[in-house]
C-alpha cells in the first residue's frame, strides 16, 4: 500500500474516532432530567410525552399527541397525566385510548387481528423478492461451463491501471 | 421483470405480467372502494337509522333498535367543542318539554375525556342519558363531518331530519311536534 | 374580465392539447406527416396559453380580486408580494394549473428538440405529454376552476360558480382569507415547485418509453434520449424531498423532518423508483440488459407520480398535507387505471422486443450490484407503500380505522436503507463483469477492518445502540471506498498531468477528470452526501434526546449536557396581522455560556392559527431546538430537543444536489 494511501487511512481514522467520541457523548450523557428547580410532582411532562409520544390526536389529522398544539389535545394529555398519577402502566393507558378513541389512536398498529398482515407481509416481501431475483439472476447468467472462460479475462485489471489506460487514451485525444 | 435472454422455441405462460396485473387491479379494486365510502354524502333521509348501542355515563345502556315506537333525538357533542355550549340549554329545555311524551334525548361524547365531559354535563345541568363514543363507532356510523350535530329519528326508526351545527329549541320542536300528532 | 379572459384562455389551451393529441394518433393511422406538424405545432402553442392563464392568476392575486373564491381563500390585502406570488400554487385550483403549466413548459421543450433521427417517436411522445396536459387542465377548467367567482343566494348561503346563477348576487368579501400560516415560510416558495418539477419531468421519459414501446423500436435510443430529463426530474424531486424536510424542521415546530406522513410517501414513492431506474439504465446502457425490467420500472414511475398527485388531493388518505376533499378523486382514479393499465398492455405487446442483449457473467460483478440496488428500492418502495395504504385496506375489510406511523416505517426499512448504503460501498470495489472473490477481499479488507474498529471504539466509548453502531460503521465503510476510488482517479490523473509534456495545474487535473467523467464523479459524490445525510439521520434517529417542562422565569431546564435558564417573554406586533411572542432562554453547557436562543409563537388573527417558530443553535456536532409551547400565570412551558449530527443531514444534502448538478450537467462536446 502506498506511503499516501497509509496516510489517508490515519488521517480518516483520526477523524472517525473524533467523531466516534463526540457521538458517544452525546448518548452517554444524563436522561432528559426534571426542571432543577422546584420539587416535581410526579409525573412530569416528559412521563406524559413519553405515552403521548406513542399516540396520534384522535381528531386531526396525522399529528401525534405530544405535539399536537389544540385544546382538545392539551385536555388528552391531561388524562394522560392523570392517569400516570393514579399509578396506571403506560400499556393500561394506550389500551384506554384505544378503547375510547379507536384503533387509529395509536401510532403502531397492534399486532392483533387483521394488523398482522402489515408486520408479515414486508419480510415475506423481501425474502419472496429475494428468492425471485436469485431465479432471475440464474436464468439471466452466463452458464459456468469452462468453455465460456477464455473470452472473459481472469482477472480485470486493478483500478488505477484502467485509469491510467483511460488517461492515457484522453490525452492522445488531446495532443 | 421476468427476462427470457435465450430464444426458446414456444413461449412460457407469462406468469410475471398475470401477477403484475391481478396485483394492479387489486391496489385500484381498494383505492377505488376507499374513494367511493369516503366521497360518500351523510345518511340519507328517510332510510333506517344506523342501530348503535349506548352505554350512558349513568350506567345504563340504550340500543337504538330497541327504542321503537319513541322519537329519538340523538346529539353529537364535545366538551372541547364552542358552538356546542351554544345549544346546550336549547337542548336541555327541549328534552324537559317533551320528556313525558315518548321522547328520548340522546347525547353521544365524540372523542372526548370522562372528566371533562361530566363537567359539561354538570355545567349546562344536562338531564337526559349521555355517554361516550366508544371507538368512535356512531359517529362513523353517522358518517358526521364534525360536532355539533343533531340527528332525528322518528317512531319506525327513520331518519327524519339532520341539523349540522347548533340548533335552537324552536328548530327542534319544528321537527318532533309533527311526529308526535301523526 | 380578466378572469375570464383567463378562462377562455386556458379552454383555448385545453382544445389545443386536445387537438394535438388527437392529430398525433391520426397522423400515424392516416400516415399523414402533415398533420403532424400540425399537432407539433399545436402541441408547442399550449405553453404560451397557459403561461397567459397563470399570469392572468398571479395578476387576479396581486391586484386583491376577492370576488374570485380562489383568492379570497389564500391571500389577503396584509400578505407581501413574494407570498402572493406562491399563493398561486397554495390551493387545488391555483396547483392544479401550476402542474398544467410545468407540463406544458416541458412538453414545449422535448417537442423543440431536434426531431431527425427519432421521427417515428415524435407522435406519440406528443400523445403522452398531451393527454396527460389535458387532464390537468381539464381538472382546472371544471372541477376546481380559480376563476370562479362567489355568489351570494337571497338565503345567505355562498356559492362558488363561474357563471352567475339565478337568484344570486356577485359577493365580494372585504378582505381575503390570506395563507395558512404553516405555508408563509420561504420553503413555500421552493417547496412544492421543486416537487412538481420533479414529478412532471418523468412523464417526458415516460412518454418516449410508450413511444418507444408502441413503434417497437425498444433499444437504447429512448434511454439516451431522455437521460437528462430523468436526470433533472430526479434533481428536483430530490431537491423537493429534502427542502421539505428542511422547512418541516424549521417552522412545524416538533424537531424533526421527516413523519412517514401518507403525502410525504406519495412524493418519496416516485423518488424511490426514479433512483432504482436512474441505476439500472446504466446497466441497459452499457450491456443491453434489463429491458424489460427498465420499461417496468419508468411506467411504475409515471403512474407512482399521479398516483401521488391523486392521493393528496382526493380525500383517500388522512394527512396534515392533504388538499381539501373534492369530486376530482374519480376523475384522477379513472386516469391511473387507463394510463396504467394500456401502458402494461402496451408492455406486454412488445414483450418480445425487451429480449437481452448480454448475460449477467458472475454474482460479483458491479453490474449484478446494480440488480440488488434495484431489488433493494423495490423492497422499501412496497413497504412504503404498504403502509401508506394499508389504513384504506383495514378499514375497507375489517371496518376499523388505524394509523400507520413512524415505528412501522422505521423498523422495517431501516435494515434495508442500511444495506443500500453499504451496497453503495462495495460497489466501487467490484468492477464490470466479475470479480473475484479474492480480489473482492484483497480491495474490501482494509476499509472493511477501518470500519470495524471504529465500530468497536463506539463500544468502547459507551455507545450501545447496535443500529447506531452498524450504521455508523457502514457509513464509514462507505466513505472510504468511494473516497478512495475518487482519489485514486485524482491521482492517477495527476500523475499522468505531472508527467505528460503539458503543464497542468493540479487543480486543472481534478477539474478535467470530473468534466470527463461527469456521470461517475458525480456519482460518487452524491453517494457521499448520502453518507452524510446517512450520519445525520443515525444521529437524529437513535440519539435524540427531548424533554418538556414549565418554568418561571429565572427558572432551569436541564437536557443532557445542556441547560438553559429563562430569561423572560416578549410580545409584539411586527405587521398589522400578525402577534408575535417570542421568549428569550439562555444556553449553557458545561457552565459555559453559548448565547440566546428566541423560541416565538406567531400569531395571525385572521386566521386565529398559531405558528411554533423555534430558536436553534446550530453545530456540527448537534442543534439544540427550543419551542415555546405555552405560557400562563404559572409560567411558560418548553419544549427542548437535542438532535445529534442533524447538520451532517443538511450538508450531505448539499453535496447530494452538487453531485447531480455536477452529473446532469452538459459537456460543451455533447450534441
Amino acid at each position: 500500500m502506498s506511503t499516501l494511501k497509509k496516510v489517508l487511512l490515519i488521517a480518516l481514522g483520526a477523524l472517525a474516532l473524533l467523531a466516534a467520541g463526540r457521538v458517544a457523548r452525546a448518548q452517554t450523557d444524563t436522561p432528559p432530567g426534571t426542571p432543577l428547580s422546584g420539587a416535581q410532582a410526579a409525573p412530569s411532562a416528559d412521563d406524559v410525552n413519553r405515552v403521548a409520544r406513542q399516540m396520534y390526536c384522535p381528531v386531526c389529522e396525522n399529528i401525534p399527541l405530544d405535539v399536537c398544539p389544540t385544546t382538545a389535545c392539551e385536555k388528552w394529555r391531561e388524562t394522560i397525566r392523570e392517569k400516570l398519577a393514579a399509578g396506571w402502566t403506560d400499556q393500561q393507558i394506550m389500551d384506554y385510548f384505544v378503547a375510547q378513541y379507536g384503533e387509529r389512536v395509536l401510532a403502531n398498529p397492534s399486532g392483533r387481528g387483521f394488523n398482522i398482515f402489515l408486520w408479515v407481509i414486508p419480510p415475506v416481501a423481501l425474502v419472496g423478492g429475494a428468492v425471485f431475483l436469485w431465479l432471475f439472476f440464474r436464468r439471466a447468467a452466463r452458464p459456468a461451463a469452462p468453455l465460456a472462460m477464455p473470452q472473459a479475462p481472469a482477472e480485470p485489471p486493478a483500478p488505477a491501471d484502467e485509469y491510467i489506460a483511460e488517461l492515457e487514451k484522453e490525452l492522445e485525444k488531446r495532443r | 421483470m421476468t427476462a427470457s435472454p435465450e430464444q426458446k422455441p414456444g413461449r412460457r405462460f407469462p406468469w410475471g405480467q398475470l401477477i403484475a396485473l391481478v396485483a394492479l387491479l387489486a391496489v385500484l379494486a381498494v383505492v377505488g372502494f376507499r374513494l367511493r365510502s369516503s366521497s360518500a354524502g351523510p345518511v340519507p333521509l328517510m332510510s333506517p337509522a344506523p342501530d348503535f348501542s349506548l352505554t350512558a355515563y349513568d350506567g345504563q345502556t340504550y340500543h337504538l333498535a330497541a327504542l321503537r315506537g319513541k322519537v329519538v333525538v340523538i346529539n353529537f357533542w364535545a366538551s372541547w367543542c364552542q358552538p356546542c355550549k351554544e345549544e346546550a340549554a336549547d337542548l336541555e329545555n327541549t328534552w324537559r318539554h317533551y320528556k313525558d311524551r315518548d321522547v328520548l334525548f340522546l347525547g353521544i361524547g365524540y372523542v372526548d375525556t370522562e372528566t371533562e365531559a361530566k363537567a359539561y354535563l354538570q355545567e349546562f345541568n344536562i338531564t337526559y342519558p349521555n355517554g361516550p363514543d366508544l371507538q368512535t363507532r356512531i359517529s362513523q356510523a353517522y358518517r358526521i363531518r364534525g360536532v355539533p350535530e343533531t340527528y332525528f329519528i322518528d317512531q319506525a326508526g327513520r331518519l327524519v331530519f339532520v341539523k349540522i351545527g347548533p340548533t335552537t329549541q324552536a328548530e327542534m320542536m319544528s321537527v318532533i311536534e309533527p311526529l308526535l300528532t301523526k | 374580465m380578466i378572469a375570464n379572459l383567463s378562462y377562455i384562455i386556458l379552454l383555448i389551451a385545453l382544445a389545443c392539447a386536445i387537438y394535438a393529441a388527437v392529430m398525433a394518433v391520426l397522423s400515424v393511422v392516416q400516415r399523414r406527416p402533415d398533420w403532424l406538424q400540425s399537432a407539433h405545432r399545436a402541441a408547442l402553442l399550449t405553453w404560451p396559453l397557459v403561461s397567459l392563464t397563470m399570469a392572468g392568476l398571479m395578476y387576479l392575486i396581486a391586484t386583491n380580486h376577492f370576488e374570485l373564491d380562489y383568492v379570497a381563500s389564500v391571500s389577503n390585502r396584509a400578505m407581501p408580494l413574494y407570498l402572493k406570488v406562491t399563493a398561486v400554487w397554495a390551493g387545488q385550483p391555483g396547483s392544479l394549473l401550476f402542474w398544467g403549466w410545468l407540463m406544458a413548459s416541458f412538453s414545449g421543450v422535448a417537442m423543440l428538440r431536434k426531431w431527425d433521427r427519432d421521427q417515428a417517436l415524435m407522435p406519440w411522445v406528443v400523445l403522452v405529454t398531451m393527454v396527460t396536459l389535458a387532464f390537468f387542465l381539464g381538472l382546472t377548467a371544471t372541477y376546481e376552476n380559480p376563476f370562479a367567482r362567489l355568489w351570494q343566494t337571497t338565503g345567505g348561503e355562498t356559492l362558488t360558480r363561474l357563471f352567475q346563477p339565478a337568484g344570486t348576487l356577485p359577493f365580494i368579501p372585504a378582505d381575503g382569507q390570506g395563507l395558512n400560516p404553516l405555508l408563509r415560510h420561504p420553503g413555500m416558495v421552493f417547496h412544492p415547485p421543486m416537487l412538481y418539477i420533479g414529478f412532471v419531468s418523468f412523464v417526458v421519459p415516460y412518454a418516449f418509453a410508450m413511444a418507444a414501446l408502441a413503434t417497437r423500436q425498444t433499444d437504447d435510443a429512448w434511454i439516451r434520449t431522455t437521460r437528462r430529463w430523468t436526470l433533472v426530474g430526479w434533481l428536483f424531486l430530490s431537491l423537493g424531498l429534502i427542502l421539505g424536510g428542511r422547512w418541516a424542521y424549521d417552522v412545524l415546530g416538533w424537531g424533526g423532518y421527516w413523519a412517514w406522513d401518507p403525502v410525504e410517501n406519495a412524493a418519496f414513492m416516485p423518488w424511490l423508483t426514479g433512483t432504482a431506474f436512474l441505476h439500472s439504465v446504466m446497466l441497459q446502457e452499457r450491456r443491453g440488459m434489463l429491458k424489460k425490467w427498465n420499461m417496468s420500472l419508468i411506467i411504475l414511475t409515471y403512474a407512482l407520480v399521479i398516483f401521488g398527485t391523486f392521493l393528496t388531493r382526493s380525500g383517500v388518505l388522512s394527512s396534515v398535507h392533504a388538499f381539501a376533499q373534492s369530486a376530482i378523486g374519480p376523475a384522477f382514479f379513472a386516469f391511473i387505471a387507463i394510463t396504467f393499465v394500456g401502458s402494461l398492455l402496451l408492455l406486454f405487446r412488445a414483450w418480445d422486443t425487451l429480449t437481452s442483449d448480454n448475460h449477467f457473467d458472475g454474482l460479483l460483478s458491479r453490474d449484478a450490484s446494480f440488480l440488488l440496488n434495484n431489488f433493494l428500492f423495490m423492497g422499501i418502495t412496497v413497504i412504503v407503500f404498504l403502509g401508506t395504504v394499508y389504513p384504506m385496506v383495514s378499514e375497507l375489510l375489517t371496518g376499523t380505522k388505524i394509523t400507520v406511523g413512524p415505528p412501522f416505517y422505521n423498523r422495517t426499512t431501516g435494515p434495508v436503507f442500511a444495506a443500500l448504503v453499504l451496497l453503495m460501498g462495495v460497489c466501487p470495489l467490484l468492477a464490470w463483469r466479475r470479480t473475484s472473490a479474492r480480489r473482492l477481499g484483497r480491495v474490501g479488507a482494509v476499509p472493511l477492518v477501518v470500519a470495524v474498529v471504529f465500530v468497536a471504539v463506539l463500544f468502547a466509548l459507551g455507545v450501545r445502540s447496535a443500529g447506531a453502531q452498524v450504521g455508523l460503521g457502514i457509513s464509514l465503510f462507505v466513505a472510504i471506498t468511494t473516497g478512495l476510488d475518487f482519489g485514486q482517479g485524482i491521482l492517477a490523473r495527476v500523475r499522468m498531468a505531472a508527467s505528460s509534456q503539458r503543464q497542468e495545474s493540479v487543480w486543472q487535473a481534478i477539474v478535467t477528470l470530473i468534466d470527463r467523467n461527469r456521470h461517475r464523479y458525480g456519482g460518487y459524490t452524491i453517494h457521499l452526501g448520502v453518507v452524510l445525510m446517512a450520519i445525520g439521520i443515525i444521529g437524529t434517529n437513535f440519539f435524540q434526546q427531548q424533554t418538556q417542562g414549565q418554568i418561571k422565569e429565572g427558572e432551569q431546564l436541564v437536557l443532557g449536557r445542556y441547560m438553559v435558564t429563562y430569561k423572560g417573554l416578549q410580545t409584539t406586533m411586527p405587521e398589522a396581522d400578525k402577534e408575535v411572542t417570542t421568549a428569550t432562554l439562555s444556553l449553557y453547557r458545561g457552565g459555559q455560556y453559548l448565547g440566546d436562543l428566541h423560541p416565538s409563537r406567531e400569531y395571525y388573527l385572521s386566521s386565529g392559527e398559531p405558528v411554533t417558530i423555534p430558536g436553534v443553535r446550530n453545530s456540527v456536532e448537534d442543534d439544540f431546538y427550543t419551542i415555546l409551547a405555552g405560557w400562563d400565570q404559572d409560567g411558560a412551558t418548553f419544549k427542548l430537543y437535542v438532535n445529534p449530527l442533524i447538520n451532517w443531514l443538511w450538508a450531505g444534502g448539499v453535496v447530494f444536489i452538487l453531485g447531480t448538478l455536477i452529473a446532469a450537467w452538459p459537456r460543451k462536446a455533447e450534441s
